[in-house]
């Protein structure tokens, strides 16, 4: 009796093992996301979950291959760009299908950019078509040939297209009918969202087979990334497009054939100095910070090696300026990251009239030499930066206090209160054309972190930062435009208003189930190619 | 159970003496980076190894358990005096300004006691030394931990207000203030004693929890929260033996704390 009735729990177990087995290995991709995409509505994306959504299942007129980082043909075979910039034309597809089946038109296009320029709808992708103040006119001259003309110059205009996935204006199904590669069938709020293959996609393999090759997309919330990387290492989920260093190694060290980093991205790593004219602090520490020769020198005894070999594990490369040398053609070749150099740190602060006794950096007022530098909590990689910094600076005999603090309140400090003396924190960059910096660069500009909203350039340098962005911004010609560029990068090297510490690399762990992946540096770096993503044979075939 | 006490309360001083003479049992600082071997394995010149930015581990252990060993009970004292004060006046005085007081308390209970931490510490001046961030941890953690104790407090000033001692010492023409000072605080020594000795650790658990979350005591000051962030991520599930130390630490000491805690319970 005993026996029959282990036997029969054995067999339950097995058959509970089995079903399971199935479920899970079907020709289905699965990752994680850390939070539920905020909106479906392709124009109003400002989130990166939302942004995976748009990416999965919107399509495009122009798309930029993430390998080559040149612009290629989607739903638009060709387009031109006018000479005054102002004027886009595009040959749209013969017998392209939203998800639905509702046949896709050049009136879907005019609908979809009178949305994106419609200034009720506020879209976050749509700013950075605004260069000028005028209504945006479309005009359909054959039914597959649209021209779309803005009221000022936009510079890297048909690049911008890549964000902008094309809407139905006459399907009933809204912004749920998609010309991308899947379609959302299910999403369950803080659980999952389940993407179906879109059977009207457009695109085929070299050998005339329909993509996407792979069924359905499971994207699985999931906040915590230590409990996404065990799920990898199980075998739960088949990629983690940024994984952490540490994550990285440990990972390398367990199965190589996991872990692939494609090199330097366009994330940086920066710190900066308060120089806001409306913060609080003390007349004397505000000298210091709108100093150049005290920002360099700060920036001179930083040892960025170090921050890459230790706090990175060797994955990042030390920063040069608000281009990453990722990006190949507006990254300021002649440029190098500042070396670690105390002896010409304190030669230059000893020109401001610093001076170091007993170990202690003083001012020309006698005042000790001491900040903090605040980050954000929870991000071990800044903290590890942050207490290196603190280290190195007392080589000087600058005095550091590292604070972290809740993002909320980090932000409050920064955008409102002004109350800080430094800050420590990266940008993730998703666009390699520099006009997406703008709102960093223009002294007028909420984003000028170091000294937002100024009326008028407060020093000669911003005003010729102000010049030539607004110059690149108007231009169409690519050299010329490099040449802007390159000039605002040398100035914000000169003059640091920005400390940039390191360029971290795109670091990805993927499933070796996973077939045709090529992670990239540019977001997103494992799926950017998803519709050419194929599981493994004998994974698939136990479906 | 005498002896485990006796084990108990030997391991606590002994963990008290380590921490007092840090800097006899260690030749390094709890600060410098050794950055030629992070995360290095134990040595004969750092006993630990070192952690991932090349500080010495047993020095950061050593001085970390002087911050929580020694902070955690002043800021249990702290917490300790406020109930008292606050418990036994309500206590003493019942009526409406005990229904008062008690609003009140049971108001902080409710509060969630890390976002209070956290939203607290993030109003703070920014620019303050690691020393002073961490007085300001413990500060805050005995000025926000009171109210639970307050209502053991009272409650038991309360029992003791109307007791035949406190009647007869009424009656024998002892005023207010008197009978305050003189018959109901020291009875209430006691159960302010256990009170004390169970904020201990739940200081100790609550500075470990902030420092998991990067906002409790700044760098290059070390705690036991800080010391266990080393293991809170994946990578960590390799760790070696050694580092370990820290949490192995936590949990002897809070749990000395909790048997010394029951020997304390036994005379109320």
């Amino acid at each position: 009796m005993k026996r029959k009735i282990l036997c029969i729990i054995r067999l339950v177990c097995l058959l509970f093992l089995t079903v399971t087995a199935v479920a899970q290995t079907g020709n289905e991709l699965r990752f994680c996301l850390k939070s539920d995409p905020k909106t479906l509505n392709p124009l109003q994306v400002a989130d990166d979950s939302s942004e995976t959504i748009r990416y999965l299942t919107g399509g495009v007129l122009v798309r930029i291959n993430r390998l080559t980082q040149e612009a290629e043909p989607e739903l638009a075979t060709s387009w031109k760009v006018s000479d005054n910039g102002r004027t886009i034309t595009f040959k749209l597809r013969d017998g392209v299908y939203f998800s639905d089946g509702t046949p896709f038109s050049a009136e879907d296009v005019a609908y979809t950019v009178q949305q994106l320029m419609d200034p009720a709808l506020h879209s976050p992708t749509g700013d950075a078509f605004r260069s000028g103040d005028g209504k945006v006119v479309t005009s359909i001259s054959k039914s597959d040939r649209i021209t779309i003309t803005f009221p000022a110059p936009v510079a890297g205009l048909d690049k911008l297209f890549d964000q902008v996935a094309i809407m139905s204006a006459t399907s009933p199904q809204k912004e749920k009918a998609v010309l991308g590669p899947y379609y959302v069938a299910d999403w369950k709020a803080g659980s999952y969202l389940l993407l179906k293959r879109n059977s009207n996609y457009w695109r085929q393999d070299a050998g005339g087979h329909r993509l996407p090759l792979i069924d359905t997309v499971r994207i699985d919330i999931q906040q915590n990334r230590d409990t996404e990387m065990l799920r990898l290492v199980r075998g739960e989920i088949h990629f983690i497009n940024s994984v952490d260093p540490e994550s990285f190694d440990k990972l390398a060290s367990e199965n190589a054939a996991m872990v692939h980093d494609a090199g330097v991205s366009l994330d940086a790593e920066f710190m900066w100095f308060n120089q806001a004219s409306k913060s609080p602090l003390p007349p004397y520490k505000q000298k210091w910070f709108h100093s150049t020769n005290f920002r360099r020198a700060v920036s001179e005894s930083i040892n960025r090696a170090d921050l890459v070999r230790i706090a990175f594990r060797g994955h990042a490369q030390p920063g040069v300026g608000p281009i990453s040398p990722a990006n190949k053609f507006w990254f300021n070749t002649s440029l190098h990251p500042h070396p670690f150099d105390q002896k010409s740190a304190l030669q230059r602060l000893a020109q401001d009239g610093f001076r170091l006794q007993d170990g202690k950096l003083r001012d020309s007022d006698g005042y000790n030499v001491e900040f903090s530098i605040m980050t954000n909590s929870g991000n071990k990689m800044r903290e590890r930066m942050a207490t290196m910094i603190q280290q190195d600076l007392s080589g000087i005999g600058i005095t550091v206090n590292v604070v972290t603090l809740d993002f909320p309140s980090l932000i409050e400090r920064m955008t409102r209160t002004f109350d800080y003396e430094a800050c420590l924190l990266g940008l993730l960059n998703n666009d390699l054309d520099p006009n997406s910096q703008m709102n960093v660069w223009l002294s007028s500009a909420d984003d000028h972190q170091w000294n937002p909203n100024e009326k008028t350039p407060e020093t000669s340098w911003e005003a010729e930062i102000d010049n030539l962005m607004r110059a690149q911004a108007s231009t169409l010609n690519p050299q010329k435009r490099k040449q802007y560029i390159d000039r605002l990068q040398q100035i914000a090297w000169e003059q640091e208003p920005f400390i940039y510490l390191v360029n971290r690399n795109a670091l990805s762990a993927v499933s070796p189930s996973v077939e045709n992946v090529h992670p990239v540096v540019l977001r997103p770096q494992v799926y950017w190619n998803v519709d050419e993503l194929a599981l493994r044979a004998e994974v698939a075939s136990a479906k | 159970m005498k002896s485990v006490r006796t084990v108990a309360v030997l391991f606590l001083a002994a963990m008290a003496i380590a921490c007092l003479f840090a800097s006899f049992l260690t030749s390094s600082t709890y600060a410098h980076q050794f950055r030629d071997i992070p995360d290095a394995p134990p040595s004969h010149q750092h006993l630990l190894g070192t952690d991932d930015l090349g500080r010495d581990r047993f020095a950061r252990v050593l001085y970390g358990t002087r911050v929580s060993l020694l902070l955690a009970p002043a800021a249990a004292l702290l917490s300790s005096l406020l109930a008292a004060v606050i418990g036994g006046i309500a206590g003493f005085t019942g009526g409406w300004i005990a229904r008062v007081i008690m609003a009140i308390t049971d108001l902080f209970l409710s509060l969630p006691w890390l976002l209070l931490l956290i939203t607290v510490r993030a109003l703070m001046p920014l620019n303050v030394s690691p020393i002073t961030s961490v007085i300001i941890t413990f500060a805050l953690l005995g000025c926000l931990g009171w109210a639970a104790a307050a209502r053991v407090v009272c409650a038991d000033a309360r029992s003791l207000v109307q007791s035949d001692f406190v009647l007869l010492a009424r009656a024998s023409g002892a005023g207010g203030l008197r009978l305050l000072c003189r018959h109901i605080m020291p009875n209430l020594r006691s159960i302010l004693f256990a009170q004390f000795w169970i904020s201990v650790p739940v200081f100790i658990l609550t500075e470990a929890n902030l420092g998991i979350l990067g906002l409790g005591v700044a760098e290059p000051l070390p705690s036991w929260g800080g010391l266990l962030r080393e293991l809170e991520s994946y990578s960590s599930l390799t760790a070696g033996p050694w580092q370990f130390v820290p949490l192995v630490l936590l949990i002897a000491v809070v749990s000395c704390f909790q048997i010394v805690l029951h020997k304390q319970e036994l005379p109320v």
